[in-house]
C-alpha cells in the first residue's frame, strides 16, 4: 500500500500573552505526533475537547505550519518545498468541517462553491468546471437542480454532502474530516457515514477522522489515536484498542460512553476530574491526577510511547492495565 | 398515582413568513412524581418547543393551545403571568444544552444562584450565600466558596453545567426539565453530569423530563420514553420495552441506524428522505414518505395513537415482536 501522509514528531505551539510585561505562556497544543497513513485507510483521532485534535487537523490540512517536526504528503516534505510545489501538495489534502451551516458561503450558489477550487487551482474552461461540479453532485447523492441553489435551501445533511463534494473537487489523496457528523441527526449521520465509506472504497481516499463519538469511530476507522493534552497516549488498530485498551485513559473513555441497555443497568465507569489546563500541564504523566493506576513514578516521569502488545502506548503501567482487564 | 405534570392536546404554532408552522401537534404527556421520562426525537420534532411552552418561554410569534396543561393539579393555562413565574423556577426548573450561553456572562455564578433563591425563597443574605455554597458542593464543584465569585467564562463547560444544575435545584423543584443537558459536553464529563442528575433525582424524589437525541443516554436514565416525530408523539412505553420491542417503524428505524448495531465498516441502515418541512406535510401519516412499510392507507389517512398492552404507537400497522408490521403482506 502507498503511504499518502506521514507525520514525524509534529508539534504545534501557541503563545498566549499574559499582560504587557509577563513572558508569554506557551500552549503545547500538539506535542509530538507521528503516524503513517495509507491510501484507502482511516485514522481516527479521539480525545476530549482541548486535547489538541483540531489543532492537529489544521496542521495536517496545511492550514497551519508545524512549530517543529515534519509532515510528508505523498512522500514529499511539506515544509521544504518551493511555494509553487507546496500549493500542489496542498491540493492533495482537503478538509470537511463540523458545522455545515458555517462552512459554506451563504452568498454563493452550490455550483460556484464547488467550482471555486478548480478556478483557483486548475486552468479548466468554464464548461469543464461546470461539468465536473455536476458530476460530483451526482456522486454525493444530490440532484442536478442543486447546482444553481444556495446553501440555505438545503438541510444539514445535504449541506454536509455539499461540503464533501467541495473537498473532492481537486481529487485529493487525503480528506481531513473534523467531526463531520456530530452536528447531524442520527438518521442523517448514517447516510453521511455510508457516503464517506463508499467514496473511500471507490477513490481509495485516506481519511483522518477527528471525532469524540466512539461509536462512529469504532465503525469507520482502521486505526485510532487517542490524544490527551496534546500528546498521543495510545495508538493502534481499532479493534485492538476497543477490545483491549492498554492506557487507563483509553479505558476510561470507552467506559464512560453511553450504551443502550435494558433490564438491569450497569452504571458507567466515570472518570473524575477534568482535563488540566494546557497552560499549566501537570508534571510527569499528564493524566496522573485522574488515573486510578497512578503511582509516584507517574507524578515524576513522563511516560514515552512504547510498543506493548501490538500498539503504541504512553503509560508506565500498561501491562498492569491490560492484566487488570483480563 | 396522580400525575405531577399533565398535558393534553398541546399544540404550538409559529407564524412565519412562509405560513403557519405547527411545531407541536396535539401532544399528550404525563409525568408522575419522581419519574424520569425521556423524550427523544430528531431536530425539528418539537421536543424542546413543547417544554419551552410548558415553561412559558416561547416568543411572541408562538400560539399555544392545549386542552389541559396542569402541574400538580394547578391549571397553568388560567394563571396570570405573575402567578406562573412564582411556579416556574421554583417547582418546575429547566436546564439547557449550552451551559456557557445560558448563564449571564456579566454576573458571577454566585450572584446568579443567589438571585434564584432571593426570588423564590427569601431568607437572609447570609442564608442565601450559605445555601449557594451548599448547592455548589452538592453538584460536585471543588472549592465552592471561591467559585461563587467566578464568572461563567472562567469555568469549563462541565463546570458551568454543574452551576446550571445548582441553580435549577436551588429551590428544590418537583420537576426538572433537562433539555439535552450533556450534548455539548465530552463523553467523560457527560457521564459525570448524568450521574449527578440521576443521583439528585433519586435523593430528592424529583421528577425529570430528559430531552435528548441520544438513545443510549435515554436507555440508561429514563424509566419511560416518548418518541416524537415532526411535532407529533409517535410512540410511548417503558424504556425496556421501547429498546427491545419498538412498535413504531420510526423508532425501530432510529434504533437500527445506530453504528453500535451494525458490523464494523458495514453500510449503516438509514432512513431515506427528510423530516417534513413547513410546506410538505403529508396528508396521511407524517412518517409515511420515509417508512419502509407504508401502504396506501398510510399515505391517505392520519393514524391516531393506538393503545397496545405496553404503551401507545401512532401506526396502523405496528411492528410485532419479530419487528414485522402487523397486517401487512410481506
Amino acid at each position: 500500500m502507498t503511504v499518502v501522509m506521514e507525520a514525524k514528531g509534529v508539534r504545534r505551539y501557541y503563545e498566549v500573552r499574559k499582560g504587557m510585561l509577563a513572558k508569554p505562556a506557551v500552549v503545547r497544543a500538539v506535542d509530538g505526533v507521528s503516524f503513517t497513513l495509507e491510501a484507502g485507510k482511516t485514522l481516527a483521532i479521539v480525545g476530549e475537547s482541548g486535547c489538541g485534535k483540531s489543532s492537529l487537523a489544521r496542521v495536517l490540512a496545511m492550514l497551519e505550519q508545524p512549530t517543529d517536526g515534519e509532515l510528508l504528503i505523498d512522500g514529499l516534505p511539506t515544509l521544504a518545498q518551493e511555494p509553487d510545489r507546496r500549493v500542489k501538495l496542498r491540493r492533495a489534502v482537503q478538509m470537511v468541517f463540523q458545522n455545515p451551516y458555517g462552512s459554506l458561503n451563504p452568498r454563493h450558489t452550490v455550483g460556484r462553491i464547488l467550482e471555486e477550487p478548480l478556478e483557483i487551482n486548475t486552468d479548466l474552461s468554464r464548461e469543464a468546471r461546470a461539468e465536473a461540479a455536476r458530476a460530483i453532485l451526482a456522486r454525493v447523492g444530490l440532484r442536478p437542480e442543486a447546482y444553481g441553489r444556495y446553501p440555505h435551501m438545503f438541510s444539514g445533511g445535504q449541506r454536509q454532502r455539499i461540503a464533501i463534494a467541495r473537498a473532492l473537487m481537486l481529487n485529493p489523496r487525503v480528506v481531513i474530516a473534523d467531526e463531520p457528523v456530530s452536528a447531524l441527526d442520527i438518521s442523517i449521520q448514517g447516510q453521511i457515514l455510508n457516503l464517506l465509506m463508499d467514496l473511500q472504497d471507490e477513490l481509495q481516499l485516506a481519511y483522518v477522522f477527528v471525532s469524540h463519538d466512539l461509536g462512529v469511530v469504532h465503525h469507520i476507522a482502521d486505526e485510532v489515536m487517542v490524544m490527551y493534552l496534546g500528546r498521543p497516549v495510545e495508538h493502534g488498530e481499532t479493534s485492538l484498542l476497543f477490545d483491549r485498551p492498554a492506557h487507563p485513559y483509553t479505558r476510561a473513555l470507552l467506559g464512560s460512553r453511553p450504551r443502550i441497555q435494558t433490564g438491569d443497568k450497569t452504571p458507567r465507569k466515570t472518570l473524575s476530574g477534568e482535563l488540566p489546563s494546557p497552560l499549566r500541564p501537570p508534571p510527569g504523566c499528564a493524566f496522573h491526577q485522574r488515573c486510578t493506576f497512578a503511582t509516584e513514578l507517574c507524578m515524576r516521569d513522563r511516560p514515552e510511547l512504547r510498543q506493548v502488545e501490538g500498539r503504541a502506548v504512553a503509560c508506565h503501567h500498561a501491562e498492569t492495565v491490560l492484566a487488570a482487564a483480563a | 398515582m396522580p400525575a405531577l405534570l399533565e398535558i393534553r392536546g398541546l399544540t404550538v404554532e409559529f407564524a412565519t413568513s412562509r405560513g403557519t408552522l405547527r411545531a407541536v401537534d396535539h401532544v399528550d404527556m404525563d409525568v408522575a412524581e419522581g419519574e424520569v421520562l425521556g423524550v427523544v426525537g430528531e431536530s425539528g420534532s418539537g421536543k424542546s418547543v413543547s417544554m419551552l411552552a410548558l415553561m412559558g418561554l416561547l416568543g411572541s410569534n408562538a400560539k399555544l393551545t392545549a386542552d389541559r396543561l396542569a402541574f400538580a393539579g394547578t391549571d397553568l393555562l388560567t394563571l396570570t403571568p405573575r402567578q406562573r413565574r412564582k411556579l416556574v423556577g421554583k417547582d418546575v426548573a429547566m436546564i439547557f444544552q449550552e451551559p456557557t450561553t445560558s448563564l449571564n456572562p456579566c454576573f458571577t455564578v454566585g450572584f446568579q444562584i443567589v438571585e434564584a433563591l432571593k426570588e423564590h425563597m427569601g431568607g437572609t443574605r447570609k442564608w442565601r450565600r450559605d445555601r449557594a455554597v451548599e448547592l455548589l458542593t452538592l453538584v460536585g464543584i471543588p472549592d465552592p466558596g471561591a467559585r461563587l465569585n467566578a464568572f461563567p467564562h472562567q469555568l469549563s463547560g462541565g463546570m458551568n453545567q454543574r452551576v446550571m444544575i445548582a441553580m435549577a435545584i436551588a429551590c428544590q423543584p418537583r420537576l426538572l426539565i433537562a433539555d439535552e443537558p450533556t450534548t455539548a459536553l465530552d463523553v467523560t464529563i457527560q457521564a459525570q453530569i448524568l450521574e449527578l442528575l440521576t443521583r439528585l433525582q433519586r435523593q430528592h424524589n424529583m421528577a425529570m423530563v430528559l430531552i435528548t437525541h441520544d438513545m443510549a443516554v435515554v436507555s440508561e436514565t429514563a424509566q419511560r420514553v416518548q418518541v416524537m416525530y415532526a411535532g407529533q408523539l409517535v410512540e410511548t412505553r417503558s424504556a425496556d420495552e421501547l429498546f427491545t420491542r419498538p412498535r413504531h417503524p420510526y423508532t425501530a428505524a432510529l434504533l437500527s441506524s445506530l453504528p453500535e448495531h451494525a458490523e464494523r465498516r458495514a453500510r449503516l441502515a438509514t432512513i431515506p428522505g427528510l423530516v417534513p418541512g413547513i410546506g410538505d406535510r403529508p396528508v396521511g401519516c407524517l412518517f409515511s414518505p420515509r417508512c419502509a412499510y407504508a401502504t396506501d392507507r398510510c399515505r391517505g389517512e392520519r393514524p391516531a395513537l393506538y393503545r397496545d398492552p405496553e404503551g401507545l404507537a401512532r401506526c396502523f400497522y405496528p411492528l410485532d415482536d419479530s419487528g414485522r408490521p402487523e397486517g401487512v403482506a410481506a
